[in-house]
């Protein structure tokens, strides 16, 4: 039985369980449902519950634990000097799956007859036109101990299939017949389905944190390999970047970190006054009806995918400083910049601090404001020398997260800032970013044993630890300003 | 109210400070002053009066043009100060309001230190040439307000830090820092305690001796203590305007009789 | 009027007031320049793209008549699928460019210098290809002669548009100037067609060499896919994460880290994510590369803040009156929140959504590491088992043509990002339309 058979199976199942406990509810109360505690949908639902929910449960655990089993049982196959190699027995038994999955592909194709099919352990070459006629390529050729693994594979395979099929079945079964026992006139059923569903919503918001956790030890294990493979001291303190596929490798962070911060730097240079005036003009100065078209204008500016801010700087802004700013004043002569990445990444920014300072502008009292004009002080000192000083630590909090949104941005730079590791000052040359340096060490050909691959998740993880720390100190400062206007 | 004490005092004939005639407002499309006149006299403590919403305040803000701000509202009549129009268009608001200062209902201090509270004023109005001088004006302005002794050693704390009563006297403070000449102040004490009310009421009563003082008040009582005139405002109209003395004990509409008696509010 | 001012004349400015109001002035013409310079940036950038990308709505083909030669095509005769299968576009190309030499003879055009190759390379290899695809779909064809409309190099197609000139061509080795002076003599007897192009939103991507013939079907598909999948798995989670932590969560520390950890979530660069997904979904969970269903789990854990946000706003929202009136009444806390709460806040619900779901949409960064960059020229299968088939999306694909050295696929991306921007248009107005329609004040 398909998996997928099994999930209709469990669910016609939950279907009978449904029909059954409400039947049995109703009779236990002679047919009048306000005998009943809870209305009849409740103990029809408990039913249903109780069928599905340990069935798919044990479903899901056989489902996780089959392949390790299988695996540690048919890599007794190989000898062990070729476990001893990990990455070799991990190719292997990727090959192992390939076949038995290639011979299950040519029985349903028909290209193979089942009795052929158990019966073929040795006609290596037989395996290899059978299988890539019915379009299963495989990379090297088949040795014995692998076409034997495979039949192991296969026979396992079908025998968990089978275990598994009955497992749920008796599971799902088991709890209908729990369920309708217990169900009777006085069993509060509203009350149990009610905790699973309670279950169910707790179980949804922990996805959150399992989230971050995820993040986190995804990054740390493989972190972890690679200063095993690298020294630590070296990543964070080496002065150049040079990832050799060949080996020898100088992987320090330090110019990635320079072209990201020098990169965020210049984005923030554009961003911050254009986004702060600009809130300033609409919070104070603009009448509503200008307001109510300028503000969603400019906030379209954050609709926009970043790919697109990207084709921007490669087409049009990067082309644009070399011949004009670049060329002629004999700053260089490179399209990809740091200026480039930055001033677009500043434009793509400006919306982001303009709403947020909007929104912690308005947030200022109108009485400071009053007071401050009654005083006989001009809009414009009002603003500069009480509502800003009043509003700062929200708009440092919103600069900070704009900040942490640059240093983590990946396709303008990509696209605008270049691919060159540089410890440079001239913002017209092209450097790079631990960004861009990610995706470069985990697209095309990637070997996890590799430091220059592993390096990356050393990136992502420094990333990940920088970016949090300004967001968690932005949020503390906003929260923090938002209490005392509350 | 039969009980309440009229405090008589001697008001001496003063100049007018403010005249008003014939003034409108419109909110929107409310009408929300109707056609006042009201003459105000210089150092004179006049309290408007009335029930919520009858215009007072909104009538109070027309004095600095403080309505400016607010899109919707439309001024029209004539206000003058010392014989000048103050909706004039060669005159700058901003000039006008270092003249005519404003104090809220609401204690509103700057979020920055008490010394820098009061001497934002000064500060931009260019009034001061040296700190010396600025110390000089902070100084006298919080001896006014009668705070000098309670912060002259934390000057450098925030004004946000100050007791309820506290931060009202600052504002005041504030507000007489730029050497105003008439002060107005919107219900200045109704976010207060009673001690603080009666601190800043005796403060007011000083303040006559330098400042034409305009107080918009939901209190009677408070009018009856701090006020030498009164104009009662009843739905937007100027009901009746004249001695205080003479409005609490004798008043000539019969609504403003009902209000004083507490038949409306 | 007794007392004098004792300053001067409120009719009078004084000089620091001068001054005042001039930087007063000054201040709030900076406010005004931001907010210009901001639109026009966003102006500037929206020009740029749909002047650039305009145009590959349009494709250059060229009209002339073939004879489809049996002996070629079908040199056994009989018409066999299988052994029609065999002629490859290889062949094809050669008649179909024997063919195209004929026509331009028969049109009297004469172009000195114009060899046979040139006039080979002036149709696109996609031409061919084409052919062979019609001849296969219909072999009664054979031995007939035919109006075929074949697709013209990308060049020739550049010429028409006007991105290439003959200043430009003549540094370009792809490009000879008897070619451009064949496309204007083709032009002038009117076989040269600039027309619509349906093959750009529903073809496949083709290689380097052919930005003439590249399509955004399967990045389409593949985008549809994974915001199925988003809608599929972040929806339901995001709703009941956020029921639980508005309705039921108890305050305690477990709450408050949930909370903090959700609002640092939203925070978290993008590519982050897409470490997850490498690390999680492909090397551990051993789930397929390039596949919508890696994508699409990636986008969901990306767009479950948002939702999550959107929809607590939302329940927050729902005055606790209309609660105390279902408690009121006898209900359950969880039939309160879900027979009242709920309905009441799904409009603000589907609002977030739609918004996190448009910004799902246009992301690029996680899809690229997680495979997504291959170049894949099937269409991914129906689903649910075309979920686990590689696919492209919209972004990357735009990403990808950005990244190829032939100028014309800077022409496709920009029309891929029109293509683009006019779904999250769409989305987005949805999500305002819904919000006005349904937005309601107690």
């Amino acid at each position: 039985m398909s998996v997928s058979l099994l999930l209709l199976a469990i669910a016609l199942l939950a279907l009978i369980g449904f029909g059954l406990a409400r039947r049995r509810a109703l009779s236990s109360a002679g047919g009048n449902p306000r005998e009943l505690h809870s209305l009849p949908g409740y103990y029809g639902w408990h039913g249903a519950l109780m069928t599905a929910l340990p069935a798919l449960a044990g479903l899901l655990i056989w489902l996780l634990v089959q392949p390790v089993l299988i695996e540690r049982s048919v890599s007794a196959h190989f000898p062990a000097d070729m476990i001893a190699a990990d990455s070799s027995l991990a190719l292997t038994m990727a090959d192992v799956r390939r076949v038995a999955g290639g011979i299950d592909v040519a029985l349903t194709a028909g290209a193979m007859k089942t009795d052929d099919a158990g019966r073929i352990t040795t006609d290596l070459a037989q395996v290899r036109d059978t299988l890539k006629a019915v379009g299963v390529a495989l990379g090297s050729d088949v040795t014995t101990e692998v076409l034997a693994a495979a039949q192991d594979y296969r026979r396992l395979a079908a025998l968990g299939a089978t275990g598994r099929a009955l497992l749920v079945l008796v599971l799902a079964i088991a709890g209908m017949a729990l369920a309708i026992r217990a169900t009777d006139k006085d069993f509060r059923a509203r009350n149990r389905v009610e905790q699973v569903t309670l279950g169910a919503l707790m179980l949804s918001s922990s996805i959150a944190i399992l989230t971050t956790l995820g993040i986190i030890a995804s990054m740390l294990t493989e972190t972890f390999h690679f200063f095993e493979a690298y020294p630590i001291a070296d990543f964070f303190f080496g002065l150049t970047w040079s990832p050799n596929f060949k080996g020898d490798s100088q992987l320090g962070i330090l110019p990635l970190i320079w072209g990201t911060l020098y990169i965020s730097l210049v984005s923030m240079l554009v961003a911050v006054p254009l986004g702060l005036f600009a809130a300033i003009y609409l919070a104070e100065y603009a009448s509503a009806r200008a307001r109510a078209w300028i503000k969603p204008l400019i906030e379209l500016i954050a609709g926009i995918p970043t790919v697109v801010f990207g084709l921007f700087a490669l087409v049009t802004v990067g082309p644009f400083l070399r011949d004009y700013i670049a060329s002629p004043m004999g700053w260089g002569d490179s399209g990809s910049s740091v200026m480039t990445a930055g001033l677009v990444i500043g434009i793509l920014n400006i919306p982001f601090i303009s709403s947020l300072s909007d929104d912690i502008i308005n947030a200022v009292p109108q009485s400071l404001r009053d007071g401050s004009l009654a005083i006989g002080a001009t809009k414009s000192e009002t603003v500069r020398q009480v509502v800003l000083p009043a509003a700062l630590p929200g708009i440092m909090g919103a600069v900070l997260m704009a900040a942490s949104r640059a240093i983590g941005e990946t396709m303008i730079v990509s696209m605008g800032a270049g691919a060159a590791a540089r410890l440079d000052l001239n913002p017209f040359e092209a450097m790079t970013t631990i960004t861009v340096k990610i995706v470069s060490q985990l697209t095309g050909d990637t070997d996890f044993g590799s430091p220059e691959t592993l390096v990356a998740f050393a990136l992502g993880m420094t990333l990940f630890v920088i970016t949090l720390g300004l967001n968690i100190l932005a949020l503390a400062i906003v929260r923090k300003y938002r209490e005392q206007y509350e | 109210m039969n009980d309440m004490r009229i405090v008589e005092r001697l008001v001496e004939t003063q100049g007018n400070k403010i005249s008003a005639r014939a003034v409108q407002v419109h909110y929107g499309t409310s009408h929300a002053i109707k056609d006042v006149d009201v003459d105000i006299l210089d150092k004179t403590v006049t309290a408007f009066i009335g029930p919520s919403g009858c215009g007072k305040s909104t009538f109070l803000r027309c004095l600095n043009r403080m309505n400016d701000t607010i899109a919707a509202c439309k001024v029209t009549g004539k206000i003058t100060l010392d014989g000048e129009d103050i909706y004039d268009a060669r005159v700058d608001p901003v000039q006008l309001r270092a003249k005519v200062g404003m104090v809220f209902q609401k204690p509103n201090p700057f979020p920055k230190s008490i010394y820098d509270n009061v001497a934002y004023g000064p500060k931009i109005h260019g009034l001061t040439r040296s700190k010396a001088e600025l110390d000089e004006i902070v100084e006298s302005c919080l001896r006014k307000a009668a705070l000098w002794n309670e912060v002259k050693d934390r000057l450098t704390a925030p004004g946000t830090g100050l007791s309820g009563g506290q931060q009202q006297r600052l504002c005041i403070a504030r507000a007489i820092a730029t050497s105003p000449e008439v002060l107005l102040m919107d219900e200045p004490c109704s976010a207060l305690d009673p001690i603080a009310t009666a601190q800043v009421e005796e403060l007011i009563d000083e303040l006559r001796d330098q400042f034409s003082v305009v107080i918009v008040t939901h209190s009677m009582q408070q009018a009856a203590r701090v006020s030498q005139r009164t104009a009662f405002f009843h739905l937007g109209n100027l009901v009746e305007y004249g001695e205080t003395g003479q409005i609490f004990t004798n008043p000539r509409d019969p609504r403003t009789e009902s209000y004083i008696s507490g038949r409306i509010g | 009027m007794t007392d004098t001012p004792k300053s001067g004349s409120i009719f009078t400015q004084t000089g620091l007031m001068a001054k005042r109001n001039a930087s007063e002035k000054r201040f709030r013409f900076y406010g005004l320049v931001a907010v210009v310079a901001s639109l026009m940036m966003l102006a500037f950038i929206l020009f740029t793209i749909f002047s650039a990308g305009l145009s590959s709505f349009r494709q250059t083909t060229v009209t002339f008549s073939l004879e489809l030669t049996e002996a070629k095509l079908d040199p056994k005769g009989g018409r066999d699928p299988a052994k029609l299968a065999k002629v490859t576009t290889v062949g094809y190309n050669k008649l179909i460019g024997t063919g195209f030499a004929a026509a331009i003879k028969e049109h009297g055009i004469e172009i000195e210098g114009l060899t046979d190759k040139d006039a080979a390379g002036f149709l696109s290899d996609e031409a061919a290809a084409n052919l062979r695809d019609r001849v296969l779909a219909d072999p009664t064809l054979i031995g007939q002669t035919v109006e075929i409309n074949a697709l013209v190099m990308g060049r020739i197609d550049g010429f028409m548009k006007g991105r290439v000139t003959a200043e430009s061509a003549a540094n370009d080795s792809n490009i000879s100037a008897e070619q451009l002076a064949l496309a204007k003599a083709l032009d002038d007897k009117g076989l040269l067609h600039l027309s619509f192009n349906p093959a750009f939103i529903t073809g496949t991507d083709a290689s380097d060499t052919r930005p003439e013939a590249a399509g955004l079907g399967v990045a389409i598909l593949g985008s549809a896919y994974m915001m199925l999948l988003v809608i599929v798995l972040a929806l339901p989670v995001g709703v009941a994460a956020s029921i639980y932590l508005e309705e039921f969560a108890p305050k305690n520390k477990l709450t408050d880290l949930i909370e903090v950890n959700i609002s640092n979530l939203a925070a978290v660069p993008s590519i982050v994510f897409g470490i997850l997904g490498l690390a999680i979904f492909i090397n551990f969970a051993g789930l397929p590369q390039s596949s919508s269903l890696v994508g699409a789990l990636v986008l969901s854990l990306m767009t479950l803040p948002t939702i999550i946000i959107a929809t607590r706003a939302s329940l927050k929202a729902v005055p606790p009156s209309i609660r105390d009136a279902a408690l009121g009444v006898g209900a359950s806390k969880m039939q309160t929140t879900f027979h009242h709460v709920l309905p009441l806040a799904i409009p603000g619900i589907l609002t977030g959504a739609i918004i996190g779901l448009a910004r799902a949409l246009g992301e690029t960064a996680p899809l690229l590491l997680i495979g997504m960059v291959a170049f894949v020229r099937e269409y991914p299968g129906a689903p649910p088992a075309g979920f686990s088939d590689p696919a492209s999306a919209l972004p990357v694909q735009i990403y990808q043509w950005t990244q190829r050295s032939d100028p014309a696929f800077v022409e496709r991306a920009s029309g891929a990002i029109i293509v683009l921007l006019v779904f999250l248009l769409v989305m987005n107005t949805t999500a305002i339309l819904l919000r006005r329609r349904f937005e309601r004040r107690w």
